[in-house]
């Protein structure tokens, strides 16, 4: 089955809507790029994709030892995210000042210690564990209902927390020391931001894979904050950049048999790279 | 264990690469450019995949992957430093790329596939021949010899660029040089310990190091000499331990040690010369 477009959009969107699989995989998507875009805005303006990319590596330990364990799959990417959280605030942190030497060396290490313990859950297991590279890169077209429900709570639910500590947050990630001269908690936000991060990313990695959270999370945000200042405006307009992203990747690869992790970055890198160059021109 | 073949080649190689990446991680975290070392380790993978795809050798794939983004992640950066954010589209894309070439690959050819995607993602150091294992151990040389060739420019251009540049030190070529000697290394270590678990190389020892001690020429060996001893153990562990797989294993360790270095006071080498005196 790899049908053509036809010269009719309405006819195309009618045929693409006829499998259930794909309704779910429309609204997973739907979900994952609005909640993805609101926390990757914050991760773009605290400069921590490198954080943000290693949390979405947790979910390969996290799938892979909840695989071994015999718990559901879910369990495992959010206990491993989490816990990479906690690991990257508080060991980036021994020893007193935050130096971006050390974070880098910790969220690092944290990352390759993750892969590696998933690595060894795996030899453990003894293999079948779908396959490596689904677990990589994701299987959007094989999402259930349930996997739908949950990615709503989860999603709601971060939502709802980045409501609740965003004006604090924001402040404290443009301006951090005269954040915390007027008594912002920063050190609690930067750790309740991490968590949210890990929470997020567990969410979306289920659905697009470990390694291709990313894409989803940085690109967006920061196509949008290269083309404005404006906040509430580059915040709309991470949201709808992803949205779009998102359904264009999935129709795209689903007429062409793109593969949808390719479909999805090269969306996002020349939309990055129109932002920079528009940017540029602005000058 | 010292008389089979294998594991005089995986020690021969892991060794050789060991001090090649705690060198090249000292700096890395020194410059906070991990996250760089992680994307060219992750092209690692993606080059892999293309030249699995075209059917050409391995090797040819993952070198010419690897350089040619360090050249990329040189050009896209102030000074040769690209940020963050740029490194993570950019890096993004390429890994969307491996998937577009994992397709291709078993299109072409039924099967086999999650071999050569698990070994590129996590490498197999038991599995390298002599002659792998000697090519590996030639190009870890020089690497070496580069790395230590620009040390002391570097070190300065690193620790203030503001006077170096002043000095005339040629920031952008050395930071350029320097991203490339990284991308040689991934592409050199992804056959052994793995596109992903190479990290575990490049930060854990330097890490280790870098809160151990300040003095740099100090920090370099104990960075090059966790490596090593990273390396050392996990091979002998997971040899001991079969169903413990060496990446793994050598990851875990150097983990071990970064962990050992933070729960230690801050600056101990100091401490204690300071004590002897």
């Amino acid at each position: 089955m790899n049908p053509a477009f036809s010269a009719n959009p309405l006819t195309d969107l009618s045929r693409l809507l006829q499998y259930p699989f794909m309704v779910n995989a429309l609204q997973a998507g739907t979900i994952v790029a609005v909640i993805a875009a609101l926390v990757g805005w914050f991760v773009v303006l605290r400069r921590e994709s490198f954080i943000c990319h290693t949390l979405s590596v947790m979910s390969f330990p996290g799938a892979s030892g909840a695989a071994l364990a015999g718990l559901p799959l879910a369990s495992g990417y959010f206990v491993f995210a989490v816990g990479g959280a906690l690991a990257i605030a508080f060991g980036s942190r021994v020893g007193g000042r935050r130096s971006a030497t050390q974070e880098s060396a910790v969220v690092g290490t944290v990352g390759a210690v993750a892969l590696a313990l998933g690595f060894l859950f795996l030899s453990l297991y003894g293999g079948i564990l779908e396959s490596v590279e689904t677990l990589l890169f994701g299987s959007f077209l094989g999402i259930t209902r349930g996997q739908v429900e949950t990615l709503l709570i989860v999603s709601l639910l971060a939502g709802l927390v980045l409501a609740g500590v965003g004006r604090p947050l924001f402040y404290a990630s443009v301006d951090e020391r005269t954040a915390r001269a007027d008594g912002v908690p920063v050190r609690a936000l930067s750790v309740v931001f991490l968590v949210l991060l890990g929470l997020a990313v567990a969410a979306i990695a289920q659905i697009v894979g470990v390694l291709l959270t990313f894409a989803l999370l940085v690109a967006p945000a920061a196509t949008a904050q290269l083309l404005t200042v404006r906040l509430r405006l580059s915040l709309a307009l991470a949201v709808a950049i992803a949205v779009v992203e998102t359904w264009a990747a999935l129709t795209l690869s689903y007429f062409t048999n793109v593969a949808l992790g390719f479909a999805i970055t090269t969306i996002a890198l020349v939309l990055y790279g129109c932002a920079r160059a528009i940017r540029e021109l602005r000058r | 264990m010292f008389a089979l073949p294998f594991v005089r080649n995986a020690l021969l190689a892991g060794s050789l690469i060991a001090v090649a990446s705690g060198l090249l991680g000292y700096f890395i975290v020194l410059r906070a450019q991990v996250f760089a070392g992680d994307a060219l380790s992750h092209v690692a993978f993606t080059g892999a995949l293309a030249a699995a795809a075209a059917g050409v050798d391995l090797r040819i794939g993952l070198f010419a992957a690897t350089v040619l983004m360090a050249l990329l992640f040189a050009a896209l950066g102030e000074r040769a430093r690209a940020d963050d954010v740029t490194i993570g589209v950019v890096f993004a894309w390429i890994l969307g790329l491996g998937v577009l070439f994992l397709d291709l690959f078993n299109a072409s050819s039924s099967g086999g596939s999650g071999i050569v995607g698990a070994r590129a993602l996590f490498g197999s150091i038991f599995g390298l021949s002599i002659g792998e294992a000697t090519l590996a151990a030639a190009i870890a040389v020089v690497v070496i010899a580069a790395i230590l060739a620009i040390a002391r420019p570097l070190l300065f251009v690193s620790l203030d660029p503001a006077v170096a540049i002043a000095r005339g030190v040629p920031a952008r070529l050395l930071g350029t040089v320097f991203l490339v000697l990284v991308g040689a290394d991934a592409a050199e270590a992804t056959q052994a310990v793995g596109a992903l678990l190479l990290l575990g190389l490049l930060a854990a020892p330097a890490g280790t190091a870098h809160r151990l001690t300040a003095n740099p020429y100090l920090g370099m060996a104990l960075s090059a000499g966790v490596a090593l001893a990273s390396v050392w153990i996990g091979i002998a562990l997971s040899y001991r331990i079969a169903a413990l797989p060496p990446s793994s294993a050598i990851v875990l360790v150097a983990g071990g040690f970064y962990l050992a270095a933070l729960a230690a006071p801050s600056r101990p080498v100091a401490g204690v010369l300071r004590w002897m005196r």
